[in-house]
């Protein structure tokens, strides 16, 4: 079966010119047939407007947004997936964020959004359905937190509740090549630099805003699917510990088995856990609950910190932080920082910079280790001396991160991989195809999973659940049983982000759900399809990076992921070459008879 | 007795907008136009929410501002709407103080909820009741 042409408007692609100030709409049924929309339909687009070797930070790199056929009909249809050339890592850049970003842009009436060019002066885009407006954007540019800038263009546009607001910060502006996109104030589109892609076409943000509805094949089994997915999401336990305490519930248990990457990752433990974990954030700092549009399980966890004015008595703010488990990772245990209070300061700072938080706080963690070991010194630094726990130096270091007053900054403000190279301490530089590692040092699924997943994200594969497996069985896998295993997972997930589910309802979204969801809204896709798109959507990313230069067995492996102890138990660089070879072979890029 | 929907207890919304989202497909449609309820933020994300719905008035200002008897006072408060009859002039959307009525951009007629209560079985937080109206 075929989908229609406009069918439900998700076929609709808005392109956008920023160097011409112009834009115009193509119906292009053809890219979404076979690609279902979201990861799919952005890596065809990817293909088709990002020249071979184009500049990442040069008005030919192409900005995609692209949402799926459940966005605005199901529960947990809340993700929008951005497609671009990596500014970090030279090759793909994909993120995903929720918020509000991928319901609006259904709402206004399209599949898919793709930016080219580069403004001569500083502007955001106003899209309001079939109308785009190139707004003046000067003011804004260089305004210290990216949280102003999101109240400015709240009030520069209209259509509240209907209308999502991407903006940078100041390290978008200034190119840092992991600077994030935020969203409706805490998603973000934070990993691979696509803040420093909108920085380098003087694009300060993008509103996309619309209301619309959407017609169903089906109206009874459109209610009826709908109701099975809703009460799923809200009453089973498939969701509760999103629902609870948020991502952060994982903090405690990852500790306790000792799979908590700590000061750099000299140790996957660390002592004062508890002071970072779900449970104590949930019941001293807890503020308020948020959700992403057409999400009824309110993951988005905000502490309210009361904070004193130093010099002023009975003169106190009191702000909204959101914290997830990666943060908590990243600017908490990664850094030594062990005060609540601290961490969470910490981590406003790197959001009104707009900066990927797990890459900062990577950066910070390897800084830290390296200015120890005397490569880099008090002169580098501009006589901060970096200790863990100590946020006072690491809040003012993330500023000049942005600043690059000397070669020290400008080396941080390009990533981990980047800086060792310069300074040495590659060893301990922990970046998996050039992006600092995720929360989890679980054993070797997670960092094969960090190596071989299209994004080198931790939710490409899920590496970290094989891991914890194995580790509760005593059962280890063979580095081919763990590349089949990842293989496996990363497949389905184009199907899932495709659709652009939440990966946290992946429990939810079964094959056979999912199927149903699309029948009754009247989509054509069934099981036997998403086995086949799946692995065509990832052997078409792994082709683009091997395009821009990356080779999957050419990979850097830090060494200090041997040297700490893991809860699945020790492994070696034979096992990991080993099973990246299972992983290229099974993805079609060797052939298999070269094993 | 008259039933309408309450908001209860707004610091309590996290801005799902499942409610919304429940008044479209009550019409076994998806997406959002056509909703009679709306959740925006109250000011950004950190500052939570508001729900604009209509809070049924005894004596309803919109009914009142009416040109054409589009809007009738309902018995117990609240209004019935008669879209035939609705020239899309918009003073019942200005007149009302709650916001609660909205436009419907698709069909040119203004839109208000008519107290059915389907939205408050999908708020998960009970943000929003559909309980009698007591005065």
């Amino acid at each position: 079966m075929n989908l229609q042409t406009c069918q439900n408007d998700l076929t609709r692609i808005l392109y956008i010119d920023l160097t011409k100030r112009s834009f115009r709409v193509e119906d292009r049924p053809d890219i979404f047939q076979d690609s279902i929309g979201g990861s799919g339909a952005a890596i065809r687009l990817l293909e088709e407007n990002c020249p071979v070797g184009a500049d990442p930070l040069g008005p030919e790199n192409p900005i995609i947004f692209a949402v799926g056929p459940l966005v605005g009909l199901y529960p947990l249809a809340s993700k929008t997936i951005a497609m671009f050339k990596s500014p970090h890592t030279g090759n793909l850049g994909e993120s995903h964020a929720g918020g509000r970003s991928a319901v609006s842009i259904r709402m206004a009436g399209y599949g898919a959004i793709v930016i080219t060019g580069k403004s001569e002066i500083p502007i955001f885009l106003d899209i309001d359905e079939g109308k785009v407006s190139f707004k003046d954007a000067t003011s804004l540019w260089g305004m210290s937190s990216s949280f102003s800038v999101g109240s400015v263009l709240r009030g520069m546009t209209d259509e509240s509740g209907f209308r999502t607001i991407m903006r940078i910060g100041r390290a978008g502006e200034k190119q840092v090549s992991y600077a994030c996109v935020v969203t409706e104030t805490f998603r973000h589109f934070g990993r691979l630099g696509l803040g420093a892609v909108f920085g380098s076409k003087l694009l300060k943000g993008v509103v996309v805003s619309g209301k619309r509805s959407i017609p169903v094949a089906d109206k009874k089994a459109y209610r009826n699917v709908y109701d099975e997915i809703f009460h799923a999401s809200t009453s089973s336990s498939v969701m509760q510990k999103y629902h609870e305490l948020g991502t952060a519930v994982n903090v405690w248990p990852l500790n306790n088995i000792g799979g908590l990457p700590t000061r750099n990752l000299q140790s996957g433990k660390f002592e004062m856990a508890s002071n970072l974990s779900g449970e104590h954030l949930a019941a001293h700092y807890l503020g308020r609950r948020v959700a992403c549009a057409h999400c009824p399980v309110a993951c988005i966890h905000l502490a309210a910190l009361r904070i004193p004015y130093p010099h002023d008595p009975y003169f106190y703010k009191t702000i909204m932080i959101g914290y997830d488990h990666e943060l908590i990772y990243a600017v908490g245990s990664m850094l030594g920082i062990g005060d609540t209070e601290k961490m969470l300061m910490v981590i406003d700072e790197v959001e009104i910079q707009g900066m990927d938080m797990m890459t900062t706080g990577v950066v910070l963690a390897w800084a830290t280790e390296a200015f120890q070991r005397g490569l880099i010194t008090t002169q580098d630094t501009g006589d901060l001396r970096p200790d863990w726990g100590n946020a006072e130096v690491y809040i003012e270091m993330i500023r000049r991160i942005v600043q690059q007053p000397n070669d020290f900054y400008r080396a941080l403000a390009h990533g981990v991989e980047h800086a060792a190279s310069v300074y040495g301490g590659l060893d301990y530089a922990l970046s998996f195809g050039k992006n600092e590692m995720p929360g989890y040092h679980t054993g070797p699924a997670c960092h094969l999973g960090y190596l071989t997943g299209a994004r080198h994200s931790h939710l490409d594969s899920a590496g970290y659940s094989l891991d914890q497996k194995a580790a509760a069985t005593g059962k280890t896998l063979t580095p081919n049983e763990v590349a089949e295993a990842l293989v496996k997972e990363e497949t389905w997930r184009q199907i899932l982000t495709s659709l652009t589910i939440c990966l946290f309802a992946r429990g939810i979204y079964t094959p056979d759900v999912s199927r149903r969801a699309l029948e009754a809204a009247g989509f054509p896709w069934n099981e036997a399809d998403f086995d086949r798109i799946g692995k065509d959507i990832l052997l078409r990313k792994q082709l683009f990076k091997a395009r821009e230069g990356f080779n999957l067995l050419s990979l850097r492996l830090p060494k200090r992921i041997f040297e700490t102890a893991a809860p699945a138990g020790s492994f070696d660089e034979a096992f990991m070459r080993q099973a990246i070879y299972k992983y290229a072979a099974l993805i079609g890029l060797l052939p298999v008879d070269e094993e | 007795m008259a039933k309408r929907l309450s908001v209860v207890d707004v610091q309590r919304c996290v801005g799902c907008q499942s409610c919304m989202f429940a008044c479209v497909r009550r019409f076994g449609k998806g997406g959002l136009e056509g909703s009679c309820i709306h959740v925006r933020s109250a000011g950004g994300f950190h500052q939570g929410f508001v729900v604009h719905v209509c809070r049924a008035c005894d004596n309803p200002i919109c009914s009142r501002v009416c040109p054409t008897d589009a809007l009738t006072p309902r018995e117990g408060g609240g209004v019935h709407l008669k879209p035939e009859r609705c020239i899309g002039c918009g003073n019942c959307i200005e007149a009302c103080p709650f916001g609660a009525i909205t436009k419907d951009d698709e069909r040119d007629k203004v839109i208000v909820c008519n107290y059915c209560g389907y939205c408050a079985s999908y708020c998960p937080y009970d943000v929003i009741k559909h309980e009698e109206i007591i005065r």
